[in-house]
C-alpha cells in the first residue's frame, strides 16, 4: 500500500500551476431547491463565470454581493459574465440563505456548499474569495477579501476576457 | 500505530516529501495532474497589560501555521496539511491543547462515476449534523476531522448512500492525535423529484433520508458502567418548491451517560422544523428545535465541550456582523436542553417606491428566543436507574422553564445618493449570561443595542465607512461604546482604527478603551494584515461556534494565500 501510494504520486508529475490556472474541481453543491450539482458542470456557454463565496454572517461578503448586484445587469449586457455564488452557511445559517438572497432580489446563481467541500477543494481560506474563470473553464484569476471598489477591479479583468469595452 | 493501516501517512515527513516530490515532478503528463493549496499565519507578539487583565506568555510570540497541499488528477485526488503551532495563540483552541508541528490532516481519495471513496482523513455531515458532523474551523481552531474510510455511492439516480468507520481527531502534538472512540456511520438519502418524473415532482421535491451512526469506546470508569457501544439514528425530510423550503429533522441517541449530562442513563432526542417561504425582493424564514440530553462526544469523559464531538446542535440565533454583539453576548447551543424559536422577514422597497426611493431600501426583521427545558429532577430514592430528570415538555412546547436567551433586532439599510450607503441597526437582548457562559450567580442582563454604519465612496477606489454601536445595560460590565472607521483603497490597501470603550454608565467599572489600528495588504489569493493594539477578552464565533479569547495586547500579524 506505501509503495503503491508512493508511485502514484511519484508517476504523476505535474505542473505547479502558482496562484492561478487549473479547472473548475468536481465536488458536488445543492441549489436552493435542495438538488445535487456537480461544479465541474458549471459552465456559461463559453463566457466567462466568476465564483463568489460568501456567507450569510460575513458582512464584507453581503456588501460585495449587493454592489455588484446594482451593476450586475450592466456587467451582463457587456460581457455575457455569470456569476455564481457558492454560501457556506453549514447547518446554523443555511436555511436563511434563499430567504436572504431572494429579500434582496439578487439574481446570482446561488449553491450551498454546507459541508465546505467546495471551499475546501479550492483552498479558500476566508469569505469573501472571489475567482474568475474563463471561457474555457480555466481559473483565470482570484482575490480574496472585499474592500468597496474591488467590484471594479473584477470587472476590469472580466472585460479583458470578453475583449468587451 | 501498529494497528493502524495508515500508519503510513501518519509520518509527516514521508507524507510531505511524497506531496513535495508530487508538487516538483515534471514530465509529459504535465497537462492534467494539478497542485494547488493554501497557506495562513497569525503570529501575535504580546504584551503585558494589567489594566485589561493581558499576561504576556513566556515565549511572547505565539504562532499558528498551516499549509494545505491538494493533488489531482483526474478522478485521483490527495493532500494533506502541515500545521505548526509553535506555541499556538492564546486561547487557541477551542478544545484540547495543539502543540508542535506536524501533518494533522491527509488523505487520498478517487470518484468514479457513482463511487466516490476516500481512506484517512474527511469531513463529512448527514442530514443537518444533529447525529453526525465532522468539520472544521480552523481560525477557531474545531476540528473533528474524521481519519477512516468514507464511501458515497450513488446506486440509482436520485438514490445517495454513505457509509464511514473511523476515529475523530481530538488534539495535535507533533502530528495529528486522534481520540480512542470509533466511529461508525451510514446514511440514505432519496431526491424523489430526481428520481420519479412526474406532474407533482415537476413543481415539488420531496427529500426523504435516514442515518444511523455508532460510537465504541472501552468502557473504564471506575464508578459507573458506560455502554461501550452507543447508537443513534436520525430521520429527516425535506419538502421544496420553487418558493417554499420546509424541513424537519428528528434524532434519538441511546442512553450515553457522559460527564457532561453527569452521567444519566437517560436517552437523548431532538427534532428541528424550519419553513422558508421566498419570491423576489421578500424573504421569511421561521424554525424551532428542540434538544433533549443531547450532548454526543465520541470520549464519554471528554474534558470539554468542545473536544470528540460527535454531532453539532445549531444554535438558532442570528449570527451578527457587529463587533459588540457578535463576541460580547453571543448565544450558543446549550445541549443537554433547550427549546428555541426563530423568524426573521428580509423585504427590500423597490426602487421607485415611496419607501424605497431612488435606490431601494431593504429590512430585515428578526426574532430569537431559547429556554431550558420544563422537566423535574428525580430523586436518588426513586431513581433507580439513574435516568436523572424527567422531560415533562419537548414535543411542540413553546416555552420552558427558564428563559436563556432572546434576540430581537431591525436592520434597515439604504443607499441613500450616488456617493453614500447608511445601514441602522436596533437589537434588543436577554442573556442568561450564568447559563450561556458558566458564570455562576451573575444576574440575567437585559441590553438595548444601537448601531450605525456609513459607507463613502469618494471615486471608484477610494471609500470610508464606519461605524458607531453603543451597548447599554445594567448589569454586567454596563455600557459599551465602540467607534471603527476603515478606508480603503481598492483593490489592495486598508488601514482601518477601532476603538471600544467600557464605560460603565449605571454600573461601576474601570473606565477602559480598547483601540486596535489595522493595514491591510491584499494582492490576488494573497493577503497580508496587522494590527496592534488592544483586544478584549470576547468570544469569537464563525458558522456556529464559538471560542473564549482571553485580553490580549500586542501585534498581529496574519498571512493567507491560496494557490
Amino acid at each position: 500500500m506505501k509503495n503503491l501510494l508512493a508511485s502514484l504520486l511519484l508517476s504523476f508529475p505535474l505542473l505547479l500551476a502558482a496562484q492561478n490556472g487549473g479547472k473548475l474541481p468536481s465536488v458536488m453543491v445543492q441549489t436552493m431547491d435542495g438538488k445535487k450539482v456537480n461544479t465541474s458542470t458549471f459552465s456559461n456557454n463559453g463566457k466567462p463565470m466568476v465564483i463568489n463565496f460568501w456567507a450569510t454572517w460575513c458582512a464584507p461578503c453581503k456588501r460585495e454581493l449587493a454592489a455588484i448586484s446594482e451593476k450586475y445587469a450592466d456587467w451582463q449586457a457587456k460581457t455575457g459574465v455569470k456569476l455564481i455564488a457558492i454560501s457556506i452557511d453549514d447547518a446554523r445559517s443555511m436555511n436563511r440563505v434563499a430567504p436572504y438572497v431572494n429579500g434582496q432580489d439578487w439574481d446570482y446563481e446561488v449553491y450551498l456548499d454546507p459541508n465546505a467541500d467546495l471551499k475546501r477543494a479550492l483552498n479558500v481560506n476566508n469569505v469573501p474569495h472571489t475567482f474568475l474563470i474563463d471561457g474555457k473553464g480555466q481559473i483565470v484569476w482570484q482575490h480574496n477579501n472585499y474592500e468597496p471598489g474591488d467590484e471594479n477591479e473584477l470587472f476590469a479583468k472580466i472585460k479583458e476576457l470578453t475583449g468587451a469595452k | 500505530m501498529r494497528n493502524n493501516p495508515l500508519a503510513f501517512l501518519a509520518s509527516p515527513f514521508r507524507t510531505l516529501l511524497l506531496l513535495g516530490s508530487a508538487a516538483l515532478g515534471t514530465s509529459s503528463f504535465a497537462q492534467e495532474g494539478q497542485v494547488h493549496g493554501n497557506f495562513s499565519a497569525d503570529g501575535q507578539l504580546y504584551n503585558d497589560d494589567t489594566d485589561i487583565g493581558a499576561e504576556a506568555p513566556p515565549q511572547t510570540f505565539a504562532l499558528n501555521s498551516w499549509m494545505n497541499l491538494q493533488f489531482t488528477k483526474g478522478p485521483f485526488s490527495a493532500g494533506g496539511r502541515f500545521e505548526v503551532y509553535q506555541p499556538a495563540l492564546l486561547g487557541y483552541p477551542a478544545g484540547s491543547p495543539y502543540k508542535g508541528s506536524g501533518v494533522g490532516y491527509r488523505y487520498a481519495s478517487y470518484s468514479l462515476a457513482d463511487l466516490d471513496v476516500t481512506i484517512g482523513n474527511f469531513y463529512e455531515q448527514f442530514g443537518q449534523g444533529l447525529i453526525f458532523r465532522s468539520y472544521e474551523e480552523r481560525y477557531l481552531g474545531v476540528d473533528n476531522a474524521m481519519d477512516g474510510v468514507r464511501v458515497k455511492y450513488k446506486p440509482y439516480r436520485g438514490v445517495y448512500l454513505k457509509g464511514f468507520a473511523g476515529q475523530q481527531r481530538g488534539s495535535f502534538d507533533n502530528g495529528l492525535v486522534n481520540g480512542t472512540g470509533i466511529l461508525r456511520g451510514f446514511d440514505a438519502e432519496v431526491s424523489l423529484n430526481e428520481l420519479l418524473d412526474s406532474l407533482w415532482t415537476h413543481k415539488w421535491n420531496l427529500i426523504v433520508g435516514g442515518s444511523f451512526v455508532s460510537k465504541y469506546q472501552q468502557d473504564q470508569d471506575p464508578l459507573y458502567v458506560i455502554p461501550e457501544n452507543v447508537g443513534a439514528y436520525s430521520g429527516r425530510l425535506n419538502l421544496v418548491s420553487s418558493k417554499w423550503n420546509i424541513y424537519t429533522e428528528y434524532a434519538y441517541k441511546v442512553n450515553d451517560p457522559n460527564s457532561k449530562n453527569g452521567y444519566i442513563y437517560k436517552p437523548g432526542q431532538a427534532y428541528m422544523v424550519n419553513a422558508t417561504y421566498s419570491t423576489k425582493g421578500l424573504g421569511i424564514s421561521a424554525g424551532t428545535h428542540a434538544f433533549d440530553n443531547m450532548f454526543f462526544q465520541s470520549r464519554y469523559a471528554a474534558p470539554s465541550p468542545f473536544d470528540l464531538n460527535v454531532n453539532f446542535l445549531p444554535p438558532l440565533a442570528k449570527q451578527h456582523t457587529y463587533n459588540l454583539p457578535a463576541t460580547l453576548y453571543p448565544y450558543a447551543t446549550q445541549p443537554n436542553g433547550e427549546i428555541a424559536h426563530q423568524a426573521e422577514v428580509f423585504y427590500k422597497f423597490k426602487k421607485g417606491s415611496a419607501l424605497g426611493g431612488k435606490y431601494g431600501t431593504k429590512i430585515a426583521v428578526n426574532y430569537s428566543v431559547a429556554y431550558g427545558l420544563d422537566s423535574t429532577r428525580m430523586s436518588f430514592v426513586t431513581d433507580s436507574t439513574r435516568t436523572g430528570y424527567r422531560t415533562n415538555d419537548f414535543f411542540g412546547a413553546l416555552k420552558g422553564e427558564r428563559q436563556y436567551f432572546s434576540d430581537f433586532n431591525v436592520e434597515l439599510r439604504k443607499k441613500v445618493s450616488e456617493k453614500w450607503e447608511l445601514a441602522l441597526t436596533y437589537i434588543n437582548l436577554v442573556y442568561d449570561i450564568e447559563v450561556i457562559q458558566g458564570k455562576a450567580g451573575k444576574p440575567v442582563i437585559f441590553g438595548d443595542m444601537f448601531i450605525l454604519e456609513g459607507l463613502h465612496s469618494f471615486n471608484d477606489r477610494n471609500s470610508l465607512r464606519f461605524e458607531a454601536q453603543h451597548l447599554s445595560t445594567k448589569q454586567d460590565l454596563g455600557n459599551w461604546a465602540t467607534a471603527v472607521a476603515e478606508f480603503t483603497f481598492s483593490p489592495h490597501w486598508f488601514l482601518a482604527a477601532q476603538d471600544q470603550y467600557n464605560y460603565g454608565g449605571s454600573v461601576k467599572v474601570d473606565e477602559l478603551h480598547y483601540p486596535i489600528g489595522s493595514v491591510g495588504y491584499i494582492r490576488g489569493g494573497n493577503r497580508f494584515q496587522f494590527n496592534y493594539g488592544r483586544q478584549r477578552a470576547g468570544i469569537f464565533c464563525v458558522g456556529g461556534v464559538c471560542r473564549q479569547v482571553p485580553a490580549a495586547n500586542g501585534l498581529t500579524v496574519s498571512v493567507t494565500s491560496t494557490f
